[in-house]
């Protein structure tokens, strides 16, 4: 499955860490860092990373 | 959205059968928060602030812009306002809140605002020109944001609250008074532990027009614009035939089935988002409603995992039933340039202190309720306020929490 997070509107809250860990990160700045593409066993938790955006700034493309 | 994210959840959970979702407004399901913030600062519209959903499918039905006005639990009905009967196997509830009004004359004047609808923010969105001189009433956080949003804008800004600071529930004294002094530093003007007496209105060719607010202390603020920012009403007057418990909200227990005045679970009817009072163990036995952000997705999801299992008849019910539901509230909110986020049930708590940073500066507020932490706010800091959340996440064994407060 391939993500994209909306980086313009993305406000670094890491909600989405806690849903999807393996995909989302805040890194050592607070920034939020994630994979582009995941193994399709990751799309619950993805799903629910997209789900828990405060800004809605976060898409699953396929 | 806890009508849409409970059908989600239902399918998810593999119910196949028909889904009907009434909604009282014409759009369908919408993110409210962006309304007081970014969306209202810039241009408010229905596909600004959509859920995208996949709830097409030919056993969904969405029947929109019609208003739900009784409901019979015993038939398992419900009625609409065009009189047509809804016959349902199970039922949920996700009628949310409405604002409340001040209860003063002039309430409804042209100028005047309440703020909870794509509508009243398209509405109130027009009347915020550079100039406008706003008052809100209330300090609460749609107060504050709508406050941030109308200074940005260009309109000039008072706030005028009963409290005697800024969002002091839930954050307390300390971190409240610090807010303020930062509201205040960008040019608001607060008028705290006041009262209202008056709206004043001017008749137009019309129809009445807000031009000021009297004070109970006999002062006057001119403007052309007031916003209602005083709290919400669950949005439950439909339930009033029933024998459901809708004293605040409507009662439920852990798995989010509605009770009756009694206690006993009402066959079929559960409840999500802030409209649900539940108990959540995390925390202590006593039922609440929580206005949280993450709370209508996490009882829908609750909902859609229980109400999957009754439909397909399975055992499954039962263990699902049996298992806690232990949801941690969590909320934000963009205001003058800070992004303030929460964890946890702030209004419990009886003291806070500064756990990290500085007063002025980026920081994380603890809430304690005697000694046991119940919730943290800060301002940046995200990597530390996240071991501050996965603390409270850890502290939950199978049974009780550790971060339940002692009664």
């Amino acid at each position: 499955m391939q993500i994209n997070v909306d980086m313009d509107k993305c406000q670094h809250y890491g909600q989405c860490v806690f849903e999807a860990p393996e995909i989302f990160q805040l890194n050592s700045n607070d920034k939020l860092e994630f994979l582009a593409e995941a193994d399709e066993s990751e799309r619950a938790n993805v799903e629910s990373a997209r789900d828990v955006c405060p800004m809605q700034a976060i898409f699953i493309l396929n | 959205m806890g009508g849409l994210r409970t059908a989600e959840a239902l399918r998810r959970n593999g119910y196949e059968g028909p889904i009907e979702i009434i909604g009282a407004e014409i759009y369908e399901p919408y993110n409210r928060p962006p309304l007081s913030k970014e969306v209202l600062a810039s241009t408010v519209s229905h596909s600004a602030v959509n859920f995208t959903h996949n709830l097409l499918d030919a056993n969904t039905q969405w029947t929109l812009g019609t208003k739900v006005v009784t409901a019979d639990p015993v038939r398992h009905t419900v009625t609409d306002e065009f009189g047509v009967e809804h016959k349902y196997a199970a039922l949920v509830i996700a009628t949310g809140l409405r604002p409340r009004r001040l209860t003063v004359d002039g309430n409804n004047a042209l100028g005047t605002h309440v703020l909870r609808t794509l509508d009243d923010a398209m509405a109130l969105r027009k009347d915020l020109v550079p100039g406008a001189e706003v008052v809100i009433v209330g300090a609460g956080f749609i107060g504050c944001e709508v406050a941030s949003t109308a200074l940005a804008l260009g309109c000039k800004v008072a706030v005028v609250a009963a409290d005697a600071y800024p969002m002091i529930r839930p954050l307390g004294e300390k971190f409240a008074a610090e807010l303020q002094r930062r509201h205040e530093a960008v040019g608001v003007t607060y008028f705290l532990n006041n009262g209202i007496s008056e709206i004043v209105t001017s008749e137009g060719e019309s129809e009445l027009r807000v031009t000021g607010l009297k004070l109970n202390n006999g002062q006057t603020l001119d403007c052309q614009v007031l916003v209602q920012a005083i709290g919400s009403y669950p949005n439950t007057e439909w339930l009033a035939e029933s024998d459901l418990d809708i004293s605040d909200g409507v009662l439920t227990d852990n798995a989010m089935l509605a009770l009756n005045t009694m206690g006993e679970v009402v066959p079929d009817v559960y409840a999500v988002g802030d409209v649900a009072r539940f108990p959540n163990p995390r925390f202590n036995a006593v039922p609440r409603r929580i206005e949280h952000w993450n709370i209508p997705i996490e009882t829908a999801k609750r909902v859609g995992q229980v109400l999957a299992a009754q439909l397909s008849h399975q055992q499954t019910f039962d263990e699902r039933v049996a298992q806690q539901f232990t949801p941690l509230p969590s909320f934000w909110s963009d205001q003058f340039g800070m992004n303030l986020l929460a964890f946890g049930d702030l209004g419990l708590a009886n003291r806070s202190q500064l756990l990290d940073g500085e007063v002025t500066g980026d920081c994380i507020w603890g809430y304690f309720k005697d000694d046991v932490l119940v919730g943290v706010c800060g301002i940046g800091m995200r990597g530390a306020l996240q071991s501050y959340r996965k603390g409270f996440l850890s502290e939950l064994p199978a049974g009780l929490t550790s971060g339940q407060i002692p009664s």
